[in-house]
């Protein structure tokens, strides 16, 4: 029924809201890190209760719908999972602020090498967040797809950098809380692509009507 | 919404008879929205929506109690000083079954204005097509005026019950459970049709669907042995109902 | 299984005894009536022609015509006709759609359906000391005609109550609930829709009363006439007459009765054409009543 339609309209664009504003919120927490940009940081600390309120908004209008509207099959499943990815993006959300004020932090100390890796991995959990989310409003399973297979590269940057960071604190112990720091940001970075990812798993799930989290990817 | 009301109904009660149908029940009835009544089978509601247009006069041993105001006039529909057709003629009422007339449909939307002594072609013509195509009907029938209502489906028959009503411009439209007799695509377009039509005309349903309750309504009431047990914002009613008979209705545990 | 089978086979089989038992029922009554019919054409076919009509009665059976037996019975069916027909609508629908229900109202409608029943010779009787001597109609066309109406008037009121009842209540309630006002409603919705039923009573009820013998002749028809009352039309204005009303007159029934007392064999073969006359008659109306109601029951399916 149209009515219906206007709503779901609207609780996609409130989602697509939401995942705008954490893309921005991860892009700037970055940013303030490598720029040692002490506003920016502070900016996005203080932007996250926006995201916040949207994550509850957007769960008070699910249960709503649910409970006037009835709704069946592909709704009902784009509305349950919808709920589900607020809970990702909000997370994702803290972890922007967790990567802002260790920038905070970071910024006070002299800088430990130049930033290659952790904006690369930036730009890719960023890019991940974005298509998980067009994949939602899409329903485009293979998009999905692509943001899980990405996932691999993210956590093999992290990698690469632990190493990195740990050839630097065994060759000089005053590196230690600097290195600890940026470890900590690169496995938030981490973090947010794995959150991604679940979207983009939920998103196949809303597709195929099948739950395939936690299992291994079918080989295509 | 004290400000907004078209009507609104104070301590009413009823009796057929000796039966004490409606107790005290106060409600009132926001302009150009959707109020539902729900509730179990015998809880008052179609008794209720039956006052509005004074259907009970009909039959012998009604009486009522209290009153059901409606604005802006400030005039209790209920009282015996008002003459009943009076209030028929600005309240209008969809039935339960289709009931169209056994004429053709063209003189079943004109029958209203009829009755009204409107007799001039050109006025009855402009306005039975405007209720048709009010009732999402127009396109449908528009060379076939002539034909007999019967000849339609049962969800068409319904939509010409319901231009029939709309013929009069009335200020309230009362629809008495208006889907329980169709199938369910018939049913999806009457409501979608009340959704349209409630930014013309206040519109009162009662309906042993709670679901079609939900979906259309902007305020719900519900009622139970004849009393309101609460009455609220649809989306509050379905989400946090205050009342545990409510919650007890709505969640399927009785009724 | 078998005992299943064999349950059916019995069941089937006493389906069948009561079908031929019905059918041969059916067929006893069918068969009289045609006997009869098949008799009765057999004696009276001789006399058929046009002579027989445009004659009157004579003390020679094969001059003797029905002319102005046939021409009483028209025009005493007209008086009843004129009589009963609005009195037995509107009181029909009075009584279900005005009148309040009560104990008075069951009284009224118990007495109507008594009446009904009530032998037709206690109507001649009624409409003797009634219409003949306290009204001084007479022994004419007036009084035949109104002693007929008061019998079928029962039938006509049940008739039209009976109509009106099989017009399902929700259409009065959408009437209503448009603002019409009871009349509005009886207009345009009652009298039309149960038009078929009324008509239908009514012919019934006329094709009983042109039939009827005792009660004509309680109230004075007579048995020999040779004349025919005064013509309705007149050459002059206002071109219509009413004294016809206040003539002697005789009807089919009373002819063929008159002829089949007497002697002579030829007058039995007169009665016996007037009856095949006046069956044509009833057949027709019957046949007439019932298209009307194939016609109107085409129209509105409840």
């Amino acid at each position: 029924m149209a009515i219906f339609d206007e709503e779901l309209m609207r609780l996609k664009e409130m989602i697509l809201k939401m995942g705008a504003m954490v893309e921005s919120s991860i892009k700037d927490s970055v940013k303030a890190l490598v720029e040692r940009n002490d506003g920016m940081a502070k900016t996005v600390i203080e932007k996250d209760h926006q995201i916040n309120a949207l994550d509850v908004q957007i769960d008070e209008e699910c249960i709503r719908l649910i409970a006037l509207m009835q709704p069946k099959a592909g709704d009902l499943r784009f509305i349950t999972t919808a709920m589900k990815i607020t809970t990702d993006l909000e997370r994702m959300g803290d972890m922007a602020v967790n990567i802002a004020g260790r920038a905070l932090e970071l910024n006070k100390e002299p800088i430990l090498k130049p930033y290659i890796d952790i904006p690369h991995m930036s730009q890719i959990s960023q890019g991940m967040t974005r298509d998980a989310l067009d994949a939602l409003v899409n329903r485009d399973k293979k998009l999905a797809m692509d943001v899980i297979m990405r996932d691999d590269e993210v956590d093999d940057l992290k990698y690469g950098i632990f190493e990195e960071l740990i050839s630097y604190m065994v060759r000089d112990p005053n590196t230690v809380s600097r290195a600890m720091k940026i470890s900590f940001v690169a496995q938030y970075l981490e973090r947010i692509a794995d959150h991604a990812t679940n979207i983009a798993e939920m998103v196949i799930y809303l597709v195929e009507g099948k739950i395939i989290r936690h299992m291994a990817l079918p080989e295509e | 919404m004290s400000n907004n009301l078209k009507s609104e109904s104070r301590k009413l009660n009823f009796f057929y008879g000796n039966v004490h149908a409606l107790k005290n029940v106060s409600m009132p009835i926001e302009l150009n929205k959707v109020t539902a009544l729900i509730g179990p089978s015998g809880c008052g509601k179609t008794t209720y929506l039956r006052c509005f247009n004074r259907m009970h006069d009909l039959y012998p041993h009604n009486r009522y109690e209290g009153e059901i105001i409606l604005y802006p006039d400030n005039i209790n529909i209920i009282s015996s000083g008002i003459d009943p057709i009076e209030v028929r003629m600005r309240i209008s009422m969809v039935f339960q079954k289709p009931n169209p007339f056994p004429k053709s449909i063209y003189e079943n939307v004109a029958y209203g204005l009829r009755v009204r002594g409107v007799n001039n072609r050109k006025i009855l013509a402009e306005k039975v097509e405007k209720s048709l195509r009010g009732a999402a009907l127009w396109d449908e029938i528009k060379d076939r005026l002539d034909k007999p209502a019967f000849d339609l489906s049962g969800g068409q028959q319904q939509r010409l019950c319901i231009a029939r009503a709309l013929a009069t411009d009335p200020e309230i439209l009362l629809f008495d459970e208006p889907t329980s007799a169709l199938d369910p695509i018939a049913t999806s377009k009457i409501e979608e049709l009340i959704i349209e039509l409630k930014k013309k005309v206040t519109i009162l349903i009662v309906t042993h669907n709670m679901q079609q309750a939900a979906r259309i309504s902007d305020w719900t009431g519900f009622m139970m042995l004849g009393e309101l047990i609460e009455f609220d914002r649809t989306d509050k009613i379905f989400t946090a109902p205050s009342e545990k008979l409510t919650e007890d209705y709505i969640t399927g545990r009785f009724g | 299984m078998e005992d299943i089978k064999k349950r059916i086979r019995i069941t089937k089989f006493l389906d069948y005894i009561f079908a031929i038992v019905g059918l041969l029922s059916t067929l006893v009554g069918l068969v009289l009536l045609f006997t009869l019919f098949i008799d009765l054409f057999i004696d009276g076919a001789p006399r058929l022609s046009y002579k027989f009509m445009a004659s009157f009665p004579s003390r020679f059976p094969e001059e003797a015509g029905i002319l102005s037996a046939w021409v009483g019975t028209f025009l005493v069916m007209l008086v009843t006709a004129f009589a009963a027909i609005p009195l037995g609508i509107a009181a029909g629908i009075y009584l279900e759609e005005y009148a309040k229900k009560n104990w008075l109202t069951n009284i009224i409608e118990i007495n109507i359906s008594n009446l009904a029943g009530v032998p037709s010779i206690v109507y001649g009787l009624l409409a003797l000391g009634l219409f003949v001597y306290f009204f001084k109609f007479g022994e004419s066309i007036l009084t035949g005609g109104l002693t007929l109406a008061l019998l079928i008037l029962p039938m006509v009121i049940i008739a039209t109550r009976e109509a009106i009842r099989a017009i399902p209540n929700s259409i009065r309630e959408a009437s209503y609930a448009l603002g019409a006002t009871k009349w509005q409603t009886v207009q345009w919705h009652i009298i039309p829709y149960s038009t078929g039923g009324i008509l239908t009573g009514i012919i019934i009820g006329l094709s009983r009363a042109i039939g009827e013998t005792a009660p004509i002749i309680t109230v004075g028809a007579l048995t020999f006439i040779a004349f025919l009352p005064s013509s309705p039309i007149t050459s002059e204005f206002p071109f219509m007459s009413f004294k016809w009303l206040s003539d002697p007159f005789t009807v089919m029934p009373i002819q063929m009765f008159n002829w089949v007392s007497r002697p002579q064999a030829g007058f039995h073969v007169n009665a016996a054409a007037a009856g095949i006359i006046l069956l044509l008659m009833t057949l027709l109306m019957n046949g007439f009543a019932i298209y009307i109601r194939y016609k109107f029951r085409k129209r509105i399916k409840w």
